[in-house]
């Protein structure tokens, strides 16, 4: 696949599409919401494809029914619609309901953070992974590129239980040239003793450009970009990050109330380290711009990081 | 059907009425007035022949599946489950005991329940689901599921209405147990669900109505149709909450309302 020119909606439903041929067991439920490779799904597997509407809450429901006969079911609409309008089916019919009976459900939610950052805060999202994380039994995905996104796919298929990947509607570049891997949950893509940044989905590639500038200035920072944000190596990460008097996270959620700081911050609360949480300021914004801008606004922008990193380290 | 048969499952009824009181005095937090109202509907289900289930292997395919929606007002389950093996009888007297796995609201930790019951509005989408997958891998076995009408009021059961009509889901059943008194009032009292029937038949469902749902003979000639189903059915039982009992039969608080003690005692007492 040519994944510097796919968006991970496409990526990850035209993986969908290769396994269903020889995984008969795969159901593909949409609520209302599409992509040109979901319109290949239905056409080439109508019988394993349903649209049931405009309907997130029976969108849960169906697939937790259709799992429990057997299916391996993948559940799509945009991610704060289906986190946050069917938080309860998704709590009652996956993650209390797995505990006792085997289900495969995978959530696929497209407009991670500020993708859909034109449409405002109804179909912006800066709350799932908190909320997500929040319910035992429910894996949480965060991809920062397509290719990772293709690894995320061939993970979460080969594996039995409640997935909820969240995935950006933009095009992004590809983070790193390594193909990455899934083993770990995690991968470096910039390598400094400075600082560490651990950053997760759009923002890694903030991230990134923050460590350019430091390199620049003979001050290079490392850069881990998590993706597994429920089952990474914490042993391994957690050996990283003590080489590290500094560490700081980036995220697109709001700062402070549950994500991945809460991840980082759990993580490192014994050690003897410096930690810095760059988030979403936890309120919402109506103005209309692009995503930088916007950034900006909101406290993750990308100049406002470099300075606060470099008047710590 | 013969008479006798009809006499069996009256006898039946009696017993699971009975037994379900007996829960409630043992265990006086469980919700009781809304578990009477099911009571000939649940035990015309399980022993008039309507469903084949397995307990010894209770996820069997071939089983037919019933979804219990209004968790806490199926407590009448309990000794129905016991009888036929599921679980063994003795455990009836562990409700809401500590270590027991017979809570006051079901789970499907007990042998016998096929999903999580205590919030309300889930039942009809969750047996959509399995009655599509059903229809889809041809396995001819229907799914009932159990609704009270004071749970119609969660919106996620009409999205569950429109598309299993759009789909013609001709082996879902819908057992609306009809006690028509919902936590606070009468459930016409807080939004009146007006002309049910009508509302269903235009959602593309047939619908059953049954004058009265403790009349084991009604239920029964309900539940017959249906084996010629060619449609997603509704069928609406009427009920009286907290059936049989006096001071409670129809209270519109009857649903927090606990049995008289000494009328408990009074059923028990030669025990």
């Amino acid at each position: 696949m040519n994944f510097d020119k796919l968006v991970m909606r496409d990526v990850f439903l035209k993986n969908i599409l290769q396994s269903m041929e020889r995984n008969k067991d795969i159901f593909f439920v949409t609520a209302d919401f599409g992509s040109p490779v979901l319109d290949d799904i239905r056409a080439k597997y109508p019988d394993r494809f349903l649209n049931v509407g405009i309907a997130e809450q029976n969108l849960i429901n169906i697939s937790c029914g259709l799992a429990l006969e057997g299916y391996r079911v993948f559940a799509y609409a945009i991610a704060p619609f289906i986190t946050m309008r069917c938080y309860e089916q998704i709590r009652i019919n996956l993650a209390l309901l797995s505990n006792v009976r085997p289900l495969n459900v995978t959530l696929i939610g497209v407009g991670a953070g500020y993708s859909y950052v034109v449409s405002g805060p109804t179909h912006q999202c800066y709350e799932d992974i908190s909320i997500m994380r929040s319910l035992p039994n429910i894996n949480i995905y965060s991809p920062s590129d397509s290719s990772q996104t293709d690894s995320v796919f061939h993970h979460v298929i080969s594996q039995n239980g409640i997935n909820y990947v969240r995935l950006d509607a933009q095009l992004l570049p590809l983070l790193s040239k390594v193909k990455s891997s899934s083993n770990k949950g995690y991968r470096k893509v910039a390598s400094g003793n400075d600082a560490l940044i651990i950053s997760t989905g759009y923002c890694s590639h903030t991230a990134l450009e923050v460590s350019e500038y430091f390199s620049k200035i003979n001050k290079p920072i490392t850069v881990i970009d998590l993706f597994d944000l429920r089952n990474f190596d914490k042993r391994s990460l957690l050996a990283i990050i003590r080489k590290y008097k500094f560490i700081f996270s980036i995220e697109e959620g709001f700062v402070g109330r549950g994500g991945l700081d809460s991840i980082i911050f759990n993580l490192t609360k014994n050690l003897d380290i410096k930690y810095l949480n760059f988030g979403v300021n936890p309120e919402y914004l109506f103005e209309i711009g692009n995503r930088s801008e916007i950034h900006e606004k909101v406290g993750i922008g990308t100049k406002d990081i470099i300075k606060k990193i470099k008047s710590l380290i | 059907m013969k008479k006798s048969d009809l006499v069996k499952l009256q006898l039946k009824a009696n017993w699971v009425w009975q037994e379900t009181v007996r829960i409630h005095y043992l265990a006086p937090e469980t919700r009781v007035a809304s578990s009477l109202s099911p009571v000939e509907i649940l035990t015309v289900l399980y022993y008039g022949g309507f469903i084949d289930f397995f307990p010894k292997n209770r996820f069997s395919k071939k089983r037919d599946r019933v979804i219990i929606s209004k968790g806490h007002g199926s407590l009448c389950m309990y000794p129905i489950l016991a009888d036929l093996g599921f679980f063994s009888k003795n455990k009836l007297k562990t409700v809401c005991q500590s270590g027991s796995f017979l809570g006051g609201i079901p789970d499907p930790i007990i042998p016998g329940y096929e999903t999580i019951n205590g919030s309300l509005g889930h039942g009809i989408g969750v047996s959509s689901g399995i009655a599509i997958a059903l229809k889809k891998q041809k396995i001819a076995r229907k799914v009932f599921v159990l609704v009270g009408d004071g749970e119609l009021h969660e919106g996620s059961n009409w999205e569950a209405i429109m598309l299993a009509g759009q789909l013609n889901l001709n082996n879902l059943v819908v057992l609306l147990d009809n006690n028509k008194i919902s936590m606070l009032d009468k459930t016409d009292n807080i939004i009146n669900h007006r002309n049910l029937p009508q509302k269903m038949k235009e959602f593309g469902w047939e619908t059953i109505e049954v004058n009265d749902g403790h009349s084991v003979k009604e239920v029964y000639t309900a539940l017959n149709r249906t084996k010629n189903q060619s449609k997603p059915q509704f069928i609406i039982f009427n009920t009286n909450k907290g059936n049989k009992v006096p001071k409670l039969e129809n209270l519109p608080l009857s649903h927090v309302i606990p049995i008289d003690k000494n009328y408990m005692k009074e059923i028990f007492k030669d025990e």
